[in-house]
């Protein structure tokens, strides 16, 4: 038998984590990416990485609390199991980082600092200034190049994944991909593919997400068999600065070291923002959240900044849309220590100093909740079987996904700073299960039985692209119905979502899939064709973005991002205690309603023709029971009541591992 | 509040992008010029996207879009690093309006010449990422499994670090350096894709480092655990093509796109190698 292989697919903190634990491992990794490992898009992840600390830890925190914030936070649509053992992972990754060299901030006694994130009361955010994720990725590609250097890791960094290598009884047996330089394509025999490929903003157009966010390699493999699941999460994360190329992030972290988001009472107030006095500014998160303020999950702030915009006419400027992020109380010092990264960048690209002048943002698409559905084997202690070939494969036996590109983790909404901790998470523990998964297999991709498999895959690839280059075509600009779909899928499918709105867009996208067949290349050459690549990655944009459209269409809730005015519940407005008891009581009826309906995982298969098919799961909710996320809303605190009388009636003890932190869960998360 | 420096009156309706391309390795240059209409807050990268899209020359002739690298767009990745009207910076940051402001007679887009060219505005800068390994720029653990936190660090040590781990191999330093001579290899039609990388990594290895790989050098030495191996480190500056290349023009620093102080750097290198050096004559 020849030696069994991994391809990773995708170089950034989740695919560089399972390289270099694959090689710890002593398994032969190929590890393949569309840009040179270290310039891909985990650097641009800015605020920090999520973990119980020491110091939380003497406050009442508890990794049981990370896991109950985490869900609380996504809704409650992901499976608790995963989230459960990554909470628990959590503190040793973080010390894993620290004993590879990262520069995480420092306390003057010399201990790693940290700030406050997003949808926790706890301080449990480490970072290095403003540029975590950079730092944390330079640490992989660092370990990673140690590997390299051991002739543990081959390197492919310039390839384009263009198809798993699927056998007769649908087992991953290797890649076809293609070389962006000399346009080769070429067959790689793998008996595990690891397909660690991010998000698909740039479905979006523009988004917070670089430019190899496409998310076409989850594509391709979905229009073969693997299943897409959540795809209508999306975050839309609320402070990033609009450009006409990008909209750049403005990290949570800002918000985090005491940054207030602020537009003037008077619209449009055309004053130097510093003239305008206190009370005449509107600090609406704190005002409408006086527990969470500033810090409210990114789900709520960004729907609040679109409200104080779209609904309020409140937006900064008349011209466009946007809102103060208001840095100018912190000290110089302070704030470069701290922040230094991402103010760099405003004053870059904007050309205003923050700490001088508050900030003008407005929220933009930022985040795939949603992906490939991955599997996971459950404990009896309720977190993961470690060591389980389960985890993290797809529907294709053989093809993992981890980090942004599976859905695992972070249900209808993610916290800020648990991305990276998902990523290296999912990217550590995804790595044993192969290697028991080798134990099992008889034989070797790389053996002789499986030559003409991958030989005969590679050749239907290099037909598929011969044509593309030789189709003479209509006269569609790839970059044009890019543009295109960027308009509809924001206009519809972002922050408020509408059915009738959502059914328009389908039509339209239906329609662009159709003319992107059209497309004429503009470069029909076999040499570093950028124009070509970049038209197979749009074609690969439709059955994404159709999985989102049809999924928002058919979701009728609200849920975490996924916001539908139409099936919102509003919140009491009776005064009279009698009828404010009864309304709540309806509150939780239709509450339990609502999750009998929608508590459930949004599967979809996609065909051939790339034509999406919805099924739904449950979801796992075994640990912590669904409770209604009340912040700010009107009479929480008597729906909450009755609520929790509920849930005595129904649960007389708790069945978390420790039973006055999940009480004490119940009681700090509904606020 | 945005800065605007440029009034209203003064703004053109269109300016030219002059772009010096190349269809493939070894082949010559060319200028290609494009008229490209004005908008206000335009960046490099949405110009280039904007000839991709057009793929037609200020002539009207048709032609094929421009390559070229990016990714982040956010000068955080340094994928985008090419010449802007002669200065070495990333793409993504030059802002049109100050490019206008200091020409306004158009905008000269080159790829970096101290890179092999692969098409156009991509060049190949293997060589940066070959000199990492040649430092061993990386904390050796013994392992990824549970040891506790790594070591204590004070807040002077990793604002002395951070900065230095801010580098993003983008090439700007070994581009302005006058010491960085162009290694250019092409493939012989008798050699595999890994004898050529071998031959390649070969040449690499004898050519002058550069202050990116010099100053990550200093960043694992001054790391409390990468200290322990910072001789290796320091052995490879002292080889051919290593420190000593440096004829300190100090161009590396002026250029960096995040303020590192790489010359802070080499000068501490220099200290550390000349430590080593000692020491290395004492011991035999």
């Amino acid at each position: 038998m020849a030696k069994q292989r991994v391809v990773v697919v995708g170089g950034g903190l989740a695919g560089l984590a399972a390289t270099m634990k694959l090689a710890e491992l002593g398994i032969a990794v190929d590890c393949m990416s569309l840009t040179p490992v270290k310039r891909s898009h985990s650097v641009c992840a800015q605020g920090g990485i999520n973990s119980v600390n020491e110091l939380t830890r003497q406050q009442g925190d508890t990794e049981w609390l990370h896991l109950d914030d985490t869900v609380y936070g996504g809704d409650f649509l992901q499976h608790q199991p995963p989230v459960k053992e990554m909470a628990y992972a959590a503190p040793g990754i973080i010390d894993l980082m620290d004993r590879l060299g990262v520069p995480f901030n420092r306390t003057p006694e010399g201990f790693r600092d940290q700030r406050r994130f997003g949808g926790t009361l706890f301080k449990r955010t480490s970072f290095a200034g403003a540029t975590t994720g950079q730092q944390l990725l330079y640490a992989l590609d660092e370990q990673a190049r140690r590997w390299h250097n051991a002739g543990a890791v081959e390197m492919y960094e310039g390839w384009d994944f263009l198809s798993p290598v699927i056998d007769e009884e649908g087992r991953c047996r290797g890649v076809v991909a293609q070389n962006l330089v000399t346009m080769e394509i070429r067959s790689f025999p793998a008996d595990a593919v690891i397909l660690a490929t991010g998000g698909c903003g740039l479905i979006y157009g523009r988004s917070t997400m670089s430019m190899a966010c496409t998310g076409s390699a989850v594509s391709r493999a979905a229009q073969v068999g693997a299943k897409y699941a959540n795809a209508e999460f999306i975050q839309v994360h609320p402070t990033a600065i609009p450009g006409a190329d990008k909209l750049r992030l403005m990290s949570e972290s800002a918000r985090g070291e005491g940054g207030r988001v602020w537009v003037p009472r008077k619209p449009h107030d055309p004053r130097d923002p510093k003239q305008i006095p206190e009370s005449e500014r509107y600090y609406f998160l704190e005002e409408r959240y006086p527990k969470y303020g500033n810090l409210v999950p990114r789900d709520i702030a960004t729907r609040e900044i679109f409200d104080v915009c779209v609904n309020d006419g409140l937006s900064v400027d008349a011209d466009r849309q946007c809102v103060y992020l208001d840095l100018t109380h912190i000290s110089r010092e302070e704030l470069d220590r701290k922040l230094g990264g991402i103010l760099h960048i405003y004053e870059k690209f904007q050309g205003v100093d923050p700490r001088e002048y508050p900030m003008k943002i407005f929220p933009a698409v930022h985040y795939s909740m949603g992906g490939l559905w991955a599997d996971y084997e459950r404990a009896a202690d309720g977190g993961l079987t470690l060591g389980s070939p389960r985890n993290h494969q797809t529907h294709i036996p053989g093809l993992f996904a981890i980090g942004e590109c599976d859905y695992q983790y972070h249900g209808a909404n993610r916290l800020g700073a648990n991305s990276l901790l998902s990523c290296i998470f999912t990217g550590l523990i995804v790595a044993p299960g192969i290697e028991n998964m080798f134990k099992s297999l008889k034989e070797s991709a790389g053996d002789e039985k499986f030559a003409s498999l991958l030989r005969g895959q590679r050749a239907v690839k290099q037909l598929e692209h011969d044509n593309l280059l030789k189709r003479e075509g209509g006269r569609e600009n790839p970059y044009v119905i890019h543009q295109e779909l960027g308009d509809v899928m924001t206009k519809a499918a972002t922050v408020v979502r509408r059915n009738d709105q959502l059914t328009a867009a389908i039509e339209k996208v239906n329609e662009l899939a159709e003319r992107v067949e059209n497309c004429s290349l503009s470069d029909t050459g076999n040499w570093t064709n950028q124009n070509v690549v970049f038209t197979k990655a749009l074609r690969d944009m439709f059955p994404v973005a159709k999985a989102i459209l049809k999924g928002a269409l058919a979701r009728d809730e609200c849920r975490g991002a996924h916001y539908k005015p139409a099936f919102d519940m509003p919140g009491i407005d009776a005064t009279d205690p009698a009828e404010k008891r009864r309304q709540a009581e309806a509150w939780c009826d239709s509450f339990d309603e609502k999750n009998r309906k929608w508590l459930k995982t949004t599967i979809a298969s996609i065909d051939k023709s790339g034509e999406p098919t919805l099924s739904y799961e449950d979801v796992d909710t075994s640990l912590i029971p669904p409770r209604p996320r009340l912040y700010g809303l009107v009479g929480a605190e008597v729906i909450e009541q009755v609520w929790k009388e509920r849930q005595a009636e129904k649960t007389p003890q708790s069945d978390g591992p420790n039973g006055a932190a999940t009480k004490a869960a119940v009681g700090a998360g509904v606020g | 509040m945005i800065a605007d420096a440029t009034p209203a009156s003064k703004k053109p309706s269109s300016f030219e992008v002059r772009v010096l391309r190349q269809d493939a390795p070894g082949e010559p240059g060319y200028w290609e010029r494009h008229q490209i209409t004005y908008e206000p807050n335009l960046n490099v990268i949405s110009v280039l996207q904007k000839i991709a899209a057009l793929s037609t020359t200020a002539d009207g002739k048709s032609t094929t879009p421009v390559a070229w690298d990016c990714n982040c767009l956010e000068e955080v990745c340094g994928a985008c690093t090419m010449l802007v009207n002669g200065r070495t910076r990333q793409a993504c940051s030059a802002l049109v309006d100050r490019l206008l402001e200091d020409n306004p007679a158009g905008i000269e887009l080159q790829p970096m010449s101290k890179f092999p060219v692969l098409r156009d505005l991509v060049v190949d800068r293997t060589r940066m990422y070959r000199a990492l390994e040649r430092v061993k720029a990386w904390i050796p653990v013994d392992g990824y499994g549970d040891r506790g936190a790594g070591p204590k660090e004070s807040q002077e040590g990793q604002e002395v670090r951070y900065p230095l781990s801010e580098c993003m191999t983008c090439g700007c330093c070994v581009e302005a350096c006058p010491q960085f001579a162009k290694v250019e290899l092409f493939q012989r039609s008798d050699e595999s894709d890994a004898e050529f990388a071998e031959r390649k990594n070969r040449a690499y290895d004898q050519a002058f480092i550069g202050a990116a790989a010099i100053s990550q050098a200093i960043l694992f030495n001054e790391h409390p655990t990468g200290h322990m191996n910072a001789d290796e480190r320091l052995e490879a500056l002292s080889a051919p093509g290593g420190l000593q290349v440096c004829g300190n023009a100090q161009n590396c620093v002026a250029v960096c796109p995040k303020n590192i102080p790489l010359t802070t750097s080499i000068a501490r290198a220099g200290r550390q190698l000349t430590g080593y050096m000692f020491r290395k004559f004492f011991d035999r």
